[in-house]
């Protein structure tokens, strides 16, 4: 049974390193848009996956998750931004919780663009 | 769409995009198979003209996009299943007691009926996105109630630790899922 007190533990659990957390504007940002078409088009399990990922790779102390409203493209949704500082914005689209999860471990992680999933490859097409 | 969660989710960002510091989704279900959603929210609310165009699917305030989907989606849902649609706001203009209250009844056993699906994910990602707003989730069934308060989740919580770490939002999740299948008698 799930118990307020698991949650104070929790709170002990984090305080710590909450704290240690880069908040200098040096950290990776992940946007996924949720607006109407992004929700219907499966927006959620996205962003499900995307934050699970980050916490199983332990990428939390410089990466973040957030979510927006519509971006714009409703053709391309689910679409997902990866802002780097330094380095130009990249764009995902049509992403599903697998595609998500490899975002996560080839770009976010091991530095590499999933060049298939961007924008820039689903308009060559 | 094909889960009224996700319906749900879409409807509640508009509460966030409202600037609302507190927002209660009920969820109340009777024996007979009807569920009524209302959502409240004490945001900027709308005047009598928008609310009145609000449910035409040809207007929205947004300028990214001539259409808004998420009203008209909700109460095209509702009214197919036999059900209905309501909204009632008050513009902060207007001052005290300012927000938006939109209620949607489906009858879920209504062949066009589409399921509640997964509305655990839904609150989880709305907590996740927006973890300094009051949620308020209430799903009154008649099989018992499953409950969240975020005001008093955020109260152990402390200062220091959000509402949307993930640790936090896995907690919740357990928490939710717990709740529900404790409702099966
Ligand atoms: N809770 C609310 N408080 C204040 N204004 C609201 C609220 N809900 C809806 N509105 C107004 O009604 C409009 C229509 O909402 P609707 O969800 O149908 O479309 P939208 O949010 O504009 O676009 P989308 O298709 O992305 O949802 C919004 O743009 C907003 O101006
Ligand atoms: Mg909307």
């Amino acid at each position: 049974m799930k118990t307020l007190a698991e949650l104070a533990e929790i709170r002990e659990k984090m305080k710590g390193k909450v704290a240690m957390r880069q908040n200098d504007g040096n950290e990776t940002r992940i946007i996924v848009g949720m607006g109407t078409c992004g929700i219907a088009a499966g927006a959620r399990p996205v962003l499900s996956a995307l934050v699970e990922a980050v916490s199983k790779e332990k990428l939390e102390e410089s990466v973040t998750v957030t979510q927006t409203g519509c971006i714009g493209i409703c053709q391309y949704e689910p679409v997902v931004e990866v802002i780097e500082p330094g380095k130009d914005k990249v764009t995902y689209v049509k992403m599903t919780a697998e595609k998500a999860q490899r975002v996560v471990a080839e770009h976010i992680k091991g530095g590499k663009v999933v060049a298939e999933y961007t924008i820039g490859a689903s308009v060559a097409k | 769409m094909r889960e009224l969660s996700l319906n749900i989710l879409d409807i509640a960002q508009n509460s966030v995009r409202a600037e609302a510091k507190n927002i209660e989704i009920a969820l109340l279900e009777d024996e007979n198979g009807w569920l009524t959603f209302r959502i409240t929210d004490n945001g900027k609310g709308m005047d009598a003209e928008t609310v009145r165009r609000v449910s035409d699917p040809f207007y929205t305030t947004r300028t990214t996009r001539r259409v808004g989907l998420g009203l008209p989606f909700l109460r095209m849902g509702a009214e197919m299943t036999g059900g209905s649609f309501s909204i009632r706001s008050k513009p902060r203009e207007e001052g005290e007691g300012h927000g938006t209250v939109v209620t949607a009844v489906f009858n879920m056993k209504h062949i066009d009926a589409v399921p509640l699906g997964d509305m655990v994910s839904t609150v989880c990602v709305l907590l996740q996105g927006q973890p300094d707003i009051d949620w308020l989730f209430i799903h009154s069934t008649p099989a018992g109630e499953v409950r969240l308060d975020a005001a008093e989740l955020r109260s152990i919580l402390g200062e220091e630790v959000s509402l949307g770490e993930t640790e936090v939002i896995n907690w919740i999740r357990d928490y939710l899922d717990e709740q529900y299948s404790s409702l099966n008698p």
